[in-house]
């Protein structure tokens, strides 16, 4: 792999500014999981890479105002031995965590999950069924957005050349609430997913569900967030009525690709499947979320 | 090409090399500091062979850049035994056979070293998902398994 230079500001002006410069022939670097693969397979020749992780807030989780802020490039492993944010956000945790063995973990980042732009990128889904919003530093300062805006198809992103991932806001929970993400398979470990499927939900006092978010990866060229599967759940109990609601949404949202891992049908069908098993999930632990 | 100085500290001995960026950790070991215990299986963070532990978080090192362990601390299989004393995970992976071919090994080592550093008494199930990042041709598993519980418990008994 051939590339001219490496640079690691210390702050996130000084990053933006390098970006700027760079004028597009740069990577950010984040954990690298992803990007050194493909600095070694030829498949990105940059001319810079950017490692960001000396910008200050880019790693680390904190608690504010009930909710929490994850730096971009907070290792899955940290994210996973967060007592706080695995008892409010499990199903944001679980996904980060499905990503790649201990080793990856040690380095993967959710900044870099979702820059990376893969369709099945596990823990997309399930920042987007729980709201999850990202901040974006640039040229032209800094804006807030939904994490489902960021990819707009395979490896690609809305951010401008200058700009990069600095951190994500999980909001408040408030109670009886809960998330959940499942992906499918054909192995327990290692692998990427057929389908995913993030599920986030809120009970009343007497288990009526009172908000629900329902988002998939995997079965389009971005991770999907699916309006008419949360509609199919919301102001009903958990029942086969709402199941079977959230399953026929979920297959309607899907526009997979065949390949290796599944073919279009077999996605389709699985979608609605695990969507099923993350909302049952989802809905228990919302029950003992007091 | 510009090089960067790089210093770092390996098995607790401050280190200061010259390094290209787009080297990784892996080729630096390897062929600067000759330290070839970490082996190149993948090249793609799929195989373990390369694990290292950086600053306490088990990683591969075909996955980091040389220059990114500025100022951390990096553990190799080298650092592992004390002298001609051996680990009890290597003398453990001995005893029970754990091993064929040897490729896989020192990555197997140092990322059950990583797994009872943090938890001195995993289960069965615990060690198997902590080392499916580890991949050997040659045992099937049983025995690497056998010999890292086996190592906890003696550990565990000190």
């Amino acid at each position: 792999m051939a590339m001219l230079a490496y640079k690691a500001p210390s702050t996130a002006e000084e990053a933006v500014q390098i970006l700027a410069g760079a004028s597009g022939r740069a990577k950010v670097l984040s954990g690298g999981t992803d990007l050194l693969v493909q600095l070694r397979s030829g498949r990105t020749k940059p001319e810079l890479i950017v490692d960001i992780k000396k910008v200050p807030g880019i790693s680390g989780i904190r608690e504010r105002d009930g909710g929490f802020v994850i730096g971009a490039a907070t290792s899955g492993a940290e994210i996973g031995e967060h007592e706080g944010l695995k008892k409010a956000w499990p199903g944001v945790v679980e996904a980060a965590n499905l990503i790649g063995s201990t080793q990856v973990q040690g380095r993967a980042s959710l900044g870099g999950n979702l820059c990376n732009a893969s369709p099945a990128a596990d823990s997309v889904p399930a920042l987007i069924a729980a709201r999850a919003t990202c901040v974006i530093v640039g040229g032209k300062g800094r804006r807030e957005v939904p994490v489902e805006s960021v990819a707009t198809g395979p490896g690609r992103t809305s951010l401008a050349p200058d700009e990069f991932v600095l951190e994500f806001h999980l909001p408040k929970r408030p109670p009886r609430s809960a998330d959940a993400y499942l992906r499918f398979i054909p192995r327990t470990e290692m692998d990427i997913a057929v389908v995913g499927a993030g599920v986030n939900l809120t009970l009343d006092a007497a288990g009526v569900i009172k908000d629900a978010h329902v988002a998939l990866g995997a079965v389009a060229p971005t991770a999907l967030l699916v309006p008419d599967a949360a509609k199919a759940l919301v102001g009903r109990k958990l029942d086969e009525t709402a199941l079977a609601g959230l399953d026929a949404a979920c297959r309607r949202a899907c526009k997979p690709i065949d390949d290796k891992r599944g073919t279009i049908e077999y996605r389709v069908k699985v979608a609605g499947v695990m969507a099923r098993r993350a909302a049952a999930i989802a809905h228990e632990r919302a029950g003992e979320h007091k | 090409m510009k090089k960067h100085h790089v210093s770092t500290t390996i098995n607790g001995e401050p280190t200061e090399f010259l390094c290209e960026p787009q080297l990784t950790l892996l080729d630096v070991l390897r062929d600067q500091l000759q330290l070839t215990g970490s082996k190149e299986g993948c090249s793609s963070g799929d195989c373990g062979a390369c694990s290292v532990i950086v600053d306490g978080r088990l990683v591969c090192s075909c996955l980091m850049l040389a220059v990114e362990t500025e100022g951390r601390k990096v553990e190799t299989i080298e650092g592992m035994s004390e002298g001609q004393e051996l680990h009890p995970l290597q003398r453990k992976f001995l005893e029970h056979a754990a091993l064929q071919c040897g490729f896989c090994t020192p990555g197997v080592l140092v990322a059950a070293k990583a797994l009872l550093d943090r938890n001195p008494d995993p289960t069965e199930e615990e060690t198997r998902y902590w080392l499916a990042g580890n991949l050997c041709r040659c045992t099937g598993y049983d025995k690497i398994v056998r010999a890292v519980l086996d190592a906890a418990a003696e550990m565990r008994a000190k």
